[in-house]
């Protein structure tokens, strides 16, 4: 195998090094990807769109399911369900968007390399291992080598211990299910599951799930779950695994598997970015506004920078990185990331929460009070907005409900284009639509509420 | 319930009208008896107007700046009881505002309409403008937290960017610095339209001479610090002042013309016997000039303690009418801010004032080679119309010797 030389070589091939990677090639810069793994990264693979797909068969089965004894009149039979179908289902979309990734890394001239990529000095990368090893010399290296699930040293992953990949890969739904750790992660797969019929327990160290969410979204969602049969342990400390049962502080839990779910640590270890000897923020690499991080020509964009681990932040640092190797006049200034959790109901928060920042307020209105709510047998939620108490400039924006996860995008577009309540309260949102609380929110935040 | 009227009293001396400057209640208040209401000017001071009874104000009787005759009523409060007005008659007047409902205290409460643009952004504040303005921005070098924004909430738009550009406002490597385009209006009410009446009165009818000359204050200097060393335990300190003060009484001794009040209309010179000696003291509201009475009568230490209870009086304005008025000739002073030369304008009707600038070594020739003297200039302004020039030399003469050589202010003839 030939070395290469480039003039960008990016670490991994998740949502901000594919992102990185076709940007850079649009600006005609010689790229090359290094990826262990298929194009697309956790996200793709094993995480967003997988569960995505996970949780949709769920909702269908369980809708099915409850037909008959909903109010909408629906008769069915008793539905049965082939998971391993519905796996192998899944399997195929992760794979088309997989080709999809190559096709859009190829279609800009960018070369992907498969393999396990190696810094031997800050402008050096061997691949597979030294010695006889490929190497890639490049002027810039963007580091997006992502995050692994966290392990608990009282239930090393393996056998029934799943981390959140292992669980969409299973061919039956367990009889039972333990979920430790209950952030948003633990609580979607585990709704899935509850809704395809295992026995789920979430157990959360926190003394309520969702814990980096304030309690008024969080509600909807514990409301929902005690409905759909799942037990709660909050403030719960797992010990361990035995004879079927995951071990407690507050007893043991029936668990034919066990998701553990605790949270993603940087994948710095293993690719020799501790001999760069790069400043670090906690176990994170350290960047600036420019995602550089504190050696020259060496970026770093994604879940190794920290907080928050989402994929859309590593993508748009993936392009505004590209663009900044290309010399445009690019600095990280977005005022909102938005967060979703794809929960039964789902969770969106965008820009600061009530309380966050001084000087601004609060006020929601109930999707109670909606009429598509209504409609479609789904009231539980809220529209929430926070603005600042100066100039009514909208500061954040949180919402709970089933599919809010589509304002998300009005609710960031709202913040990042700096509107203020009157701009949102003036502009025509479409009835019926849930998105009509976000304007009835902020109407009420003016004291001119029509619907409350 | 009834409706009482207070009006604004009689504050003496002949005043018909008075200025209001300050309120110290709103429409709403509840005010109990000699609260504060309000405060007035008149020529010379500020008088604060108490309640004469309990109850809540519905209604202010004029705004900041107003002149309100005596007698008029100043504020209208709902009083338990009858009051001293009928309703009726109340309307008559001006129509009495509502009273003002209490606001709901609830958490989302609406909140008041965001002021209009361009607003002022606050230290710290990232610039509201949308993903494109801030990438131009970029594009351009423009730091936008520099750019006025027109929008609401100050938001900056491409209008705003292309304007600020186009006014120059970019510097390449530099600092940039926005322009200020605001404009303050301060009205001038109270005490400062005062000074500025009484400035330009002094201004439009005197023809000012000033003389300017300077004065070797060493031995005046050597016998104010033994004096002050002598009784350091017992008296205050004393300050130039009060030197100058019996300084001028001497002078005008001999020229009684420069101690005077000139009633030009009426076309008479007052010439008083007594020197009452008015001393400019800078206060927060501005100029004040409280006199000392009598200053002929008076010892050193007599003027000294009285200047110094004078000015406090005006700089926490407690001072009376009666101390701010009368005085027959002026002295002002900037102290160490003296700088050189000074142009006094006379505090009409007087006739004359006496600027005192600020004292400092200066190389002096002494016939053989320069020496280093404490030296003083004063400055010295004059109505000409009543002062011919050679008396107006002759005081400042008068002045230079009696300060140079300090013994002849205590010795007679």
């Amino acid at each position: 195998m030939s070395d290469i030389s480039c003039k960008l070589l990016i670490i991994g091939a998740g949502p901000g090094g594919y992102v990185c990677a076709i940007r850079a090639g649009q600006l005609g810069i010689d790229t090359v990807v290094v990826d262990e793994g298929k194009p697309g990264g956790t996200c793709l693979n094993e995480g967003c769109i997988p569960s995505k797909a996970l949780i949709h068969a769920a909702d269908e089965f369980h809708k099915i399911a409850r037909a008959p004894h909903g109010p909408l009149g629906i008769c069915t039979g008793t539905p049965s369900l082939d998971f391993a179908k519905t796996i192998a289902w899944k399997d195929g979309i992760v794979r088309r968007l997989n080709s999809g990734v190559s096709a859009l890394m190829k279609k800009a001239k960018v070369r992907f390399v498969t393999g396990r990529a190696r810094f031997l000095d800050g402008k050096t990368v061997s691949i597979n291992g030294s010695g006889d090893g490929q190497i890639i010399r490049a002027e810039y290296i963007v580091i997006a080598s992502g995050s692994a699930p966290v392990e608990l040293p009282d239930l090393p992953f393996g056998g029934p211990i799943l981390t959140s990949s292992e669980a969409m890969k299973l061919t039956q739904v367990p009889e039972s299910l333990a979920v430790v750790g209950g952030g948003y992660i633990g609580l979607e797969l585990g709704t899935a599951f509850a809704k395809l019929g295992a026995q789920v327990t979430v157990a959360e160290a926190e003394d309520r799930i969702l814990p980096l969410y304030d309690r008024e979204l969080t509600r909807p969602v514990e409301a929902r779950l005690d409905a759909l049969g799942v037990t709660v342990l909050a403030g719960a400390k797992a010990q361990g695994y035995a004879d079927g049962s995951l071990q407690t502080d507050q007893g043991p839990v029936a668990a034919e598997k066990v998701l553990v779910t605790v949270g993603r640590r940087p994948r710095t270890a293993g690719i020799g970015i501790e001999e760069l000897a790069l400043t670090q923020d906690g176990p994170f690499i350290k960047i600036d506004s420019y995602c550089q991080s504190s050696m020259r020509g060496i970026y770093a964009i994604g879940d190794v920078t920290g907080e928050p681990m989402l994929a859309h932040r590593a993508m748009a640092q993936g392009e505004m990185v590209a663009e900044h190797i290309a010399g445009h006049a690019v600095e990280w200034d977005k005022r909102a990331i938005p967060a979703v959790c794809f929960t039964d109901p789902e969770v969106v928060s965008c820009g600061a929460a009530p309380g966050e920042i001084a000087g601004t307020s609060s006020a929601s209105f109930p999707l109670q009070a909606n009429g598509r709510a209504l409609a479609s047998e789904r009231e539980d939620g809220f529209v929430r907005v926070v603005w600042r108490d100066s100039d009514h400039a909208v500061e954040g924006i949180q919402a709970v409900g089933a599919g809010v996860s589509e304002l998300s995008a009005s609710f960031a577009l709202a913040i990042e284009m700096g509107a203020c309540l009157e701009d949102i309260g003036a502009t025509i949102h479409a009835h019926p639509t849930q998105s009509e609380a976000l304007h009835e929110a902020c109407l009420h935040a003016l004291g001119q509420a029509l619907h409350i | 319930m009834g409706i009482f009227a207070i009006r604004l009293p009689d504050i003496g001396e002949g005043v018909a009208e008075a200025e209001l400057i300050e309120w110290h209640v709103k429409p709403g208040d509840i005010v109990k008896e000699d609260d504060i209401l309000a405060a007035v000017m008149t020529d010379k001071a500020a008088v604060e107007v108490p309640s004469a009874a309990e109850g809540k104000v519905v209604e202010l009787g004029g705004e900041i700046g107003q002149m309100l005759p005596v007698g008029s009523v100043l504020v209208r409060l709902e009083v338990d009881g009858a009051g001293n007005e009928s309703e009726v008659q109340a309307d008559t007047g001006k129509p009495a505002a509502p009273p003002a409902e209490p606001e709901p205290a609830t958490a989302e409460a609406p909140v008041k309409p965001p002021a209009a643009a361009p607003v002022p952004r606050s230290n710290g504040t990232k610039p509201l403008a949308s993903p494109s303005v801030r990438a131009r921005a970029r594009e351009e070098g423009v730091d936008l937290r520099q750019v006025p924004g027109t929008g609401p909430a100050g938001r900056i738009s491409h209008a705003d960017l292309d304007n600020w550009i186009a006014s120059g406002g970019i510097q390449q490597g530099g600092v940039i610095r926005a322009q200020n385009t605001g404009i303050e209006e301060v009205r001038v009410i109270g005490m400062r339209r005062r000074i500025a009446e009484q400035m330009a009165l002094a201004k439009q009818r005197i023809p000012h001479i000033t003389i300017v000359e300077e004065v070797e204050m060493s031995a005046l200097e050597d016998l104010r610090e033994a004096l002050n060393a002598k009784h350091a335990e017992t008296r205050p300190k004393l300050t130039l002042l009060p030197f100058l003060i019996r300084a001028i009484v001497e002078s005008v001794r001999e020229q009684p013309g420069l101690n005077a009040r000139f009633d030009d209309e009426a076309g008479v010179i007052h010439r008083h016997g007594g020197v009452h000696v008015g001393i400019a003291t800078q206060t927060p509201q501005g100029l004040s000039v409280p006199v000392v009475q009598h200053a002929e009568a008076g010892s050193l230490w007599d003027n000294a303690a009285e200047i110094a209870r004078l000015a406090e009086a005006a700089r926490e304005g407690s001072i009376k009418r009666a101390e701010l008025s009368g005085g027959t000739i002026t002295i002002t002073s900037l102290g160490p801010l003296g700088a050189i030369a000074t142009t006094p304008i006379i505090n009409y009707p007087e006739v004359a004032i006496v600027g005192i600038n600020k004292m400092q070594i200066r190389p002096v020739w002494d016939g053989q080679q320069f020496q280093p003297r404490q030296m003083m200039n004063i400055s010295c302004s004059f109505d000409h119309r009543v002062i011919d020039g050679w008396d107006a030399a002759v005081f400042v003469q008068k002045l230079k010797t009696l300060l140079e050589t300090p013994a002849m202010l205590f010795v007679e003839g």
